[in-house]
């Protein structure tokens, strides 16, 4: 039987990599649960604040965009504008090459990835390296990240081990450590003779135009303490209204990514450095990049702008636990990537509207959510998106008959008794593909149709005191 | 560029026309990230003492014991901010080198780095650092052990009045224990790009 794209990859997974994935995903979960639960009286009232915040910036953009470049200019920064991914490419080569600048070091950044600037540098002549761990051992295995804040997710250390040893990074050493001191050796001098570092932002405030970077390892402190220039690339939703809300958003961001209480390494960054210090950037970029953002804001799923990139949608998610990030074919996977992939693809939308369909809808990833994203409604509305211009859902079973059956009462009710056929007849004269497939795994119980409604109908009446 | 600044402005402001009302900002007290565990708390040295031992860091009332310490893990080539050093040296034996400039085509040389702290938070156990008080900025970060000098009455009691009370300084850093990363099947391991050992020496003031 045909079946979604999804579900294609996720039935060809390797047993390793589904356990690496499954284990990885869960101990975020656990770490997360305790820290907030710990820590806060009413944690979920953090989450609906946030979200109240986050939600009032997406729909105030018009004036915090102008705003926060004020704020930036008068700091010192230099602004530029993208509207596309080539566009947002182009910009940051353009500030390399008016520097004659060859070397990059690069913080992870999900909207460089989304735009694919490290392809593209690469192919101009420019040397770009990865920096974060992870996604040092993604860019020498020419692979991609699979999960938000743990791009190696589905990588055991015997795969990193093999990769070190082809990139002539040592003989094989699978232990951890020696692999982590490897990278840092390799790195820092990779740091120290770069001109430009690109870096994200987690936060940028519209109050001070202060932008916040949080990383664990030091890698984006390391690149802005060794690069003569900074890029920063920010998508448009990174605002933040007050410098206070930042205190906030912070209690929550690594709690929920990491169970951390703070992430390691968390930098407030409003321009260049000052004048004593010996160490940093002489100069700062930021790069706002819309790259379909405002055809998401401009959609009835405009709450998505809210996420902050923390995973825990990821690691709570069933079916991301059992598919794997690459499952989702393209940068944002799990229940966020579901969502704001299909809206980033614009016109490529029926490429991604299975994403959607791959979710029980059992919530979870609403209730783990730092800014409170009605995850499953968005589901809902891209499925209906997805009926409208009549995508075709192979593997769907036709739900015709049921709308018939389930609209007529007197017609239910016969099917009710009726369907006791099924109970001394084969399942496989049923002509619903989706329903074989399903019993491949699963069997079906005894049917008892009627047996709820006989009760109902003939429970004893409440007691009028109670 | 600034066709690329229209366009995309333009389109928000598009995107957001049909809206009949926008979400309000909506205000909070500080009480709603208050810790549970933490509140009452008055003295703010051993509550951040005991919040860097949570993510690994460790904490000196005493340059002799600072000293010692790196001493007997064999730490004994090092930067310290000029400064500081004046009123540091006496604390030194022989055995250590200590240099005053950092230099940056021989960064492995350096063992440890002294710099001066701007400030703490007690509730996460971070150090803040800042451009103006941080002699160099790598040389807290690359040697092996950071040790940042903290003055007890800078020392905020939670991230709320931390960040609300951000220095004017185009950077300003919270470290918050060693340079760490599980990005290898979830193991924890630290010393990753920034320092693996982070130190805090309290002075009086």
């Amino acid at each position: 039987m045909k079946t979604q794209p999804i579900d294609q990859f996720a039935a060809h997974l390797k047993a390793d990599t589904r356990a690496a994935v499954y284990d990885g995903s869960k101990k975020g979960y656990d770490a997360r649960i305790k820290t907030l639960f710990d820590h806060f009286e009413d944690p979920n009232r953090l989450r609906v604040v946030a979200g109240e915040i986050k939600q009032h910036v997406v729909e105030n953009l018009d004036t915090y965009l102008p705003q926060v470049e004020a704020k930036l200019k008068a700091n010192g920064v230099i602004v530029h504008w993208a509207a596309t991914a080539e566009a947002a490419n182009q910009a940051v080569l353009d500030i390399m090459r008016a520097r004659n600048a060859t070397k990059m070091v690069k913080s992870k950044t999900m909207v460089s990835e989304e735009t694919g600037l490290g392809h593209f540098l690469e192919k101009n002549g420019v040397e770009c390296v990865e920096t974060d761990l992870g996604e040092f051992i993604i860019q020498i295995d020419n692979d991609h990240p699979s999960h938000l804040v743990k791009p190696i997710i589905h990588k055991n250390r015997r795969d990193i081990a093999m990769s070190f040893e082809k990139h002539g990074l040592g003989a094989y050493n699978d232990d951890p450590q020696t692999i982590t001191r490897r990278a840092r050796a390799h790195l820092r001098k990779k740091y120290l003779e770069s001109d430009v570092a690109l870096t994200g932002a987690n936060f940028i405030s519209a109050e001070s135009g202060r932008l916040v970077l949080v990383t664990n390892e030091g890698n984006s402190r390391f690149c802005l303490a060794a690069a003569k220039t900074h890029i920063a690339m920010v998508g448009i939703e990174k605002i933040l209204p007050r410098d206070r809300d930042l205190a906030l958003l912070l209690n929550l961001l690594a709690r929920s990514a990491t169970g951390q209480q703070l992430t390691v390494y968390t930098e407030f960054i409003t321009g260049p450095k000052s004048a004593a210090q010996p160490d940093g950037p002489e100069e700062m970029h930021v790069v706002f990049v819309d790259n379909g953002r405002t055809d998401v804001l401009a959609s009835e799923c405009r709450e998505i702008l809210r996420c902050i990139r923390c995973g825990a949608c990821l690691n709570v998610c069933p079916v991301y636990r059992q598919a794997s990030g690459h499952a989702y074919r393209s940068v944002y996977p799990g229940p966020v990537g579901a969502v704001l992939t299909p809206l980033l693809a614009g016109k490529n939308f029926p490429a991604f509207a299975d994403l959607p369909k791959a979710s029980s809808l059992c919530g979870a990833c609403n209730e783990v959510c730092p800014v409170n994203i009605p995850i499953p409604d968005l589901l809902l509305r891209l499925r209906d998106r997805a009926k409208q211009e009549h995508i075709p859902s192979p593997g769907t079973p036709p739900m015709g008959p049921w709308a018939v059956l389930a609209s007529r009462p007197m017609i239910w009710k016969t099917a009710l008794t009726g369907g006791k056929a099924i109970n001394y007849v084969s399942t496989k004269l049923i002509p619903v593909p989706a329903l074989h497939t399903w019993e491949n795994k699963h069997s079906l119980p005894e049917w008892k149709g009627g047996v709820f409604r006989k009760w109902l109908r003939n429970r004893p009446a409440k007691s009028s005191s109670s | 560029m600034s066709a690329n600044r229209e366009a995309i402005l333009s389109r928000v402001r598009g995107a957001l026309a049909p809206l009949e009302k926008r979400a309000p900002l909506p205000d909070w007290d500080n009480e709603l990230i208050a810790m549970r565990t933490l509140r009452g708390t008055v003295d703010a040295w051993p509550l951040f003492c005991e919040r860097l031992k949570l993510v690994n860091g460790v904490s000196f009332e005493s340059l002799a014991a600072l000293v010692t310490w790196l001493d007997g893990q064999g730490w004994r080539h090092g930067y310290c901010d000029p400064a500081l050093w004046a009123s540091l040296k006496d604390a030194f034996p022989a055995t250590f080198t200590v240099e005053t400039t950092f230099d940056r085509t021989r960064v492995d040389d350096y063992q440890f780095g002294i710099t001066r702290a701007a400030g703490a938070v007690a509730e996460t156990g971070s150090l803040i650092l800042t451009d103006k008080t941080t002699s160099s900025r790598l040389a807290a970060l690359a040697p092996w052990v950071h040790v940042a000098v903290l003055i007890r009455g800078t020392i905020f009691a939670d991230l709320q009045h931390a960040v609300t009370a951000l220095a004017d300084d185009p950077n300003i850093i919270f470290c918050t224990g060693p340079s760490k990363t599980a990005d290898v099947e979830g193991i924890l391991i630290e010393g990753v790009h920034g320092p693996g050992q982070q130190a805090a020496l309290l002075v009086e003031g």
